[in-house]
Formats: C-alpha cells, sequence, structure tokens
C-alpha cells in the first residue's frame, strides 16, 4: 500500500521516514498452538529501516505472532504454523532453514529484562564469542560500541566487570540491548521492552530507537498507545474478537495515519480507549 | 469537620468515625466494640506448638551432640596416646603391633572418592542436563524415577551386586581377582549419581526459562546454551551437589567392604585391594580391643571431622555464590 506514498512522509514524533522496501513480509499466516488457532489469516510487510509497532489489547496474539518472526515459537512444543514469511525474500520457515542462524540475524528483547548471571562484559560478549570472535581487543571494541548504542555505556563503563544482575531493571533491559546489538541483527524484535522498567530508561530506549533504525529494522509489540505513536512509523492493530477464537490483524498503516484516521471502527475505539 | 481526609488516601473520612456526636443520628451502629483478648486455650495451643516444634528441632541437635561427644571421649585417648601426628601421619596400620599410623586409610578413601567422582560425577551432571533441558516430558517420566529408585537401593545390595556381577567381569576383562579400587570406583560411581543427579537438576530448572530465550534468540545452539549459559548459572548448586557426592562417597561402607579387597596398604594400581577408613572399623570392630578400640574410634572422629568440612564447604560456597549475585 504505501508504495503509492510518496518517498518519504514526515511522521509525528518519529522524524522522517522513508520507504527501504519490505524486510519482512507475511503471507496469509496462522499460528496453533495443538489444536487451538490463536492467529489467522495475518498478512503484513513490515518495512526495512524502519519501526513498526504492534498494538492491541492483552491475548490478541501480538506476542505469539512476534516470536513467529524469529521462530522462537519451535521452542514451545505442539506449536504449528501456516502460510508463508520471507526475510528478504527468504522463506523463513523454508526447508532447511536453520533457526539459530536466523535468530542470530533477528534479535529479540523481552518483557523481562533477561541478563545471563555473569558480568556486564560477558553478556555482551556472549554472542560474538558464539560465533566466533576470540582476539581480546576485537572484544572489547564490540563491547564498548555495543553498550554505547544501547545507550547505557555512561552508567556500565567502569564497572563491566561486575555481575550483570546488580544493576537497576531499566539498565538491564538496555544491557539486553546491547547484548543482541553485538551480533550486529538486522532485525530487532521488542516484546514490551518497557513495561517493566522505570520512566527514565524507558526515554533512553525509545531514543536509541530512533538511533538504531538507520541500521536496523525494528518491530515493537507495546501495550502503551502514546509509545506507539511516539516511536514507530508504522502500526499494525491485532484484536481478538471473541475469546476462543483466533486473533487476527484488522489495521496496518503509517503510524500517523493511523493514529490520526483509522479506517476500520474498531481501531479507532481502541485509540480513543473505548475497550481494551 | 465535614472535609477532613485520611492522610494516605486522600478520601474523606466518614462522618461516623470523625465526629463522635453525629453517630446518634447514623443508620450504622458505633464502633466501639472493645477488641477481644486472647483467650487461655488459645494461648497454651499456641504455646505447646511452638513447643513442640523447639523439641523436634533440638533432637536432631542433641544427635550430633551426643554421637560427637561419645565418639570424642572414646577416641580422644588415641590422639594423646600415639600423637596427632603419628595418628594421622603414620602409614602403617598394625592394630596388634601398636602400629596406629591412619594416613594410608585417609589416602585410600580419599583415592576412592576422587575416582568415584570422576566417573560418576559427569555421569550424573550429564543425567541432570538430560532430564532438565533434553528429553522429552514421557522420557523424563521414565528415567527421573529411574534415577530417585537408584538412591534407594540399600548400600548391602550395591555391595553384593557388586561382588556377584561385577567383581568377576572385572576380573576377567583386566585379570586377577577383581576386587580393588577399580571395581569399588564403579559402584560408588553409580551410587552418588542419583544424589548428584537430582541437586543439579534442581539447580538447573531454578535458572529462569528467560535467560534460556536469551540465549536462544541470540542464535545460540542447544548445546551452546547448556554448555555457556546455564550450567555456569547453575554452578553453585552444582558444586554443592558434588560436594554431598563425595560426603556420600566417602561414608560409604557396606557396598566398599565386599568388593574392595580390604589389604592394609595403599594401592600400587588401580586393580589392587586396599582399606579405607569405613572399612576398616567394620572389619576390626567385632574383635578389637583396648586400644585397638581406642583407635577405631579416633578413626571415627577423622570421619566427623571430614564430613563437617564438606558441610562448612557447602555453606561457605552458598554464601559466596549469593554476595556473587
Amino acid at each position: 500500500m504505501s508504495d503509492k506514498l510518496p518517498s518519504h512522509v514526515v511522521t509525528p514524533g518519529a522524524g522522517p521516514a522513508y520507504d527501504h522496501g519490505d524486510k519482512f513480509k507475511v503471507e496469509k499466516l496462522d499460528f496453533f498452538y495443538g489444536g487451538f488457532n490463536a492467529l489467522t489469516d495475518i498478512s503484513v510487510s513490515i518495512k526495512r529501516h524502519a519501526v513498526t509497532a504492534f498494538i492491541g489489547p492483552s491475548g490478541c496474539g501480538k506476542s505469539t505472532f512476534l516470536r513467529c518472526l524469529n521462530r522462537m515459537n519451535d521452542l514451545i512444543p505442539g506449536t504449528r504454523v501456516e502460510g508463508r514469511i520471507t526475510l528478504d525474500d527468504h522463506d523463513v520457515y523454508g526447508s532447511g532453514v536453520d533457526p539459530v542462524d536466523l535468530r542470530r540475524r533477528v534479535g529479540m528483547i523481552f518483557q523481562q529484562p533477561n541478563p545471563f548471571p555473569m558480568s556486564i562484559y560477558d553478556n555482551v560478549a556472549y554472542g560474538p564469542k558464539l560465533h566466533g570472535v576470540r582476539k581480546k581487543s576485537e572484544l572489547d571494541a564490540i563491547v564498548e560500541e555495543s553498550l554505547k548504542r544501547a545507550n547505557v555505556w555512561k552508567e556500565v563503563k567502569d564497572i563491566l566487570s561486575r555481575g550483570g544482575l546488580t544493576l537497576s531493571g531499566g539498565q538491564q533491559q538496555r544491557l539486553c540491548i546491547a547484548r543482541v546489538l553485538a551480533v550486529e541483527p538486522e532485525v530487532l524484535l521488542m516484546d514490551e521492552p518497557c513495561s517493566a522498567i522505570d520512566p527514565t530508561s524507558v526515554q533512553k530506549i525509545e531514543d536509541l530507537m530512533a538511533e538504531l533504525k538507520d541500521r536496523i529494522t525494528i518491530v515493537i509489540v507495546t501495550h502503551n498507545m502514546q509509545q506507539a505513536a511516539r516511536v514507530s512509523d508504522y502500526t499494525a492493530f491485532f484484536l481478538q474478537e471473541v475469546a476462543g477464537e483466533p486473533a487476527h490483524l484488522v489495521e496496518y498503516d503509517r503510524t500517523a495515519s493511523l493514529f490520526t484516521t483509522p479506517k476500520d471502527r474498531r481501531t479507532e475505539d481502541y485509540i480513543t480507549g473505548r475497550f481494551g | 469537620m465535614s472535609d477532613s481526609r485520611d492522610p494516605r488516601t486522600g478520601e474523606p473520612i466518614p462522618e461516623m468515625c470523625a465526629d463522635p456526636k453525629s453517630a446518634e443520628n447514623s443508620p450504622r451502629p458505633p464502633a466501639r466494640q472493645a477488641l477481644m483478648t486472647i483467650s487461655k486455650a488459645t494461648y497454651f495451643k499456641e504455646a505447646a506448638l511452638k513447643n513442640l516444634f523447639l523439641v523436634c528441632a533440638c533432637v536432631a541437635v542433641a544427635g550430633v551432640a551426643l554421637i560427637f561427644l561419645f565418639v570424642g571421649l572414646e577416641g580422644w585417648p588415641i590422639f594423646a596416646k600415639v600423637g596427632v601426628f603419628n595418628f594421622l601421619g603414620g602409614l602403617k596400620w598394625y592394630p596388634t603391633k601398636q602400629f596406629f599410623g591412619i594416613l594410608t586409610l585417609i589416602v585410600n578413601s580419599m583415592l576412592a572418592m576422587i575416582g568415584a567422582l570422576a566417573i560418576g560425577g559427569p555421569l550424573a551432571v550429564g543425567t541432570a542436563v538430560f532430564l532438565s533441558e533434553v528429553a522429552s516430558p514421557r522420557m523424563r517420566e521414565i528415567v527421573r524415577p529411574a534415577v530417585e529408585l537408584l538412591a534407594g537401593i540399600p548400600s548391602v545390595v550395591y555391595g553384593f551386586f557388586g561382588l556377584v556381577m561385577l567383581r568377576p567381569i572385572v576380573a576377567h576383562v583386566f585379570g586377577g581377582l577383581g576386587f580393588g579400587l577399580f571395581t569399588v570406583w564403579l559402584i560408588l560411581a553409580v551410587m552418588i549419581v542419583p544424589t548428584i543427579a537430582t541437586l543439579t537438576e534442581d539447580a538447573l530448572r531454578s535458572v529462569p526459562d528467560g535467560i534460556r530465550e536469551a540465549s536462544y534468540a541470540m542464535g545460540a545452539t542447544k548445546w551452546q546454551t547448556i554448555w555457556r549459559v546455564l550450567l555456569p548459572a547453575a554452578k553453585i548448586g552444582i558444586i554443592d551437589a558434588i560436594i554431598l557426592g563425595m560426603g556420600r562417597a566417602i561414608g560409604e561402607t557396606m557396598a566398599v567392604v565386599m568388593v574392595a579387597g580390604n589389604a592394609r596398604v595403599i594401592p600400587d594400581g588401580i586393580f589392587k585391594p586396599f582399606l579405607t577408613l569405613t572399612t576398616v572399623i567394620v572389619l576390626d570392630m567385632p574383635y578389637a580391643a583396648g586400644d585397638h578400640r581406642t583407635a577405631l574410634f579416633g578413626v571415627a572422629i577423622v570421619l566427623f571431622i571430614i564430613s563437617m568440612l564438606f558441610v562448612a564447604a557447602i555453606r561457605v560456597i552458598s554464601r559466596f555464590g549469593k554476595e556473587m549475585s
């Protein structure tokens, strides 16, 4: 749809958004937990170098959908995907695709900050070491660069050997972001990254999202509509209309359009606070 | 009075409470009922229960204290008689000829323990990793009870199994009679598996799932996640488990006495027979008298101190672990 839009459009609060084409393309996706059809008929394109927000009431499948994008749901026994997801035109669920390599390219941040019980330095160096970086000087450089990009370097640069779990919740979350950035992902999936942390850190995370998107594609699930409006270029609204029925995608548009002139009645009701 | 507000909630305080006079007009009864005093029956019941639990706890403490006192009083004279250094440092244990050196026995006990740990430790940790990280729920339901059952087998049965099954096999494969260090290692290794495996599995399970997800989401494989994140995260619990396994191995008597061969020397090969701190007590006690008997209590004191050191080590390590995180 956005192909028809001018090459760049200014969205409120999110800076200029350029259309660099599709990073992810999802076609007619259905998701099952055992026999339960949790998501149905999701088709959406996620724009490269933009921030896309998924909004919707609790339990509407936003997080489930997010976890389809890096195949984290594979780890839950009995789950199944139908339809097609492509990353740069390559089928994510194609036969022989290694989910481990996919996850290196598509990093993820969780709702609860989850640093490893090891030093701040080792947390960030974990990914590079996994993927074969051995030289100390190289690791040092990656650790510093990643912590800087995650907006937490100033707070931790003198305590790199201290345990990651000694930091405050907000600092832990930014440490987790640094840990993911250290493996140079192409996409960053954020599953309600700000719902368990202090407002100052929320501000810092929103700032770093704006800084990161010229190199990375970001998808964020959020309960906070103001946050979606502030940080995202595109917004997708998910809804499960009847309990027990699968959730689906109601509306997907540029954030500016979706929040000012929603096309669907249900979107309007949700963003004006009539339910959810 | 009408605009007085509760300082915590900011809600207006109901008139009835704020102004007692208006209570007469209020439909609700005034809140003036006296608080009930505690009844004697309740008081005595509470006190009795508290003391009952105290008594239960005291039995355990008294048990340890009494055993220590008894063993200490019985065994102490040997230290005084032959000297601490000669007793702990002497290589010759010929009590009937007045040689009371137990270094040979200490070394042998350590040899038995170290070998058992070297075989049983990895086996147990591997079992725990399988149960906690790899096995399907159905597989887990088969393996876990089997491991737990292993802990319930009486040690004399292990010894019997070792004597009748394992010893002939060892003798057939490696020559000799099959009594000795190697056979003891195999038996003890199996015996410490349930202790170490169960506690290691608990330690792995207590690692939050978020940490597993974080590792997988970084593009780590299952093996990398286990080796680089989960085992380090659970290491304090695993070390505790291993120390408890060491305690089990060093204290084991019945199974060892049946397959060790019981020669009073430090074995000069892994298929040679040997005598340990525990087995000497069970073998010599029936006929020991005088200084010999006292010396056996001295051996018991040494065993007691070794297990106290293990318990102390666990406490120190756990505290250290808490400070680290």
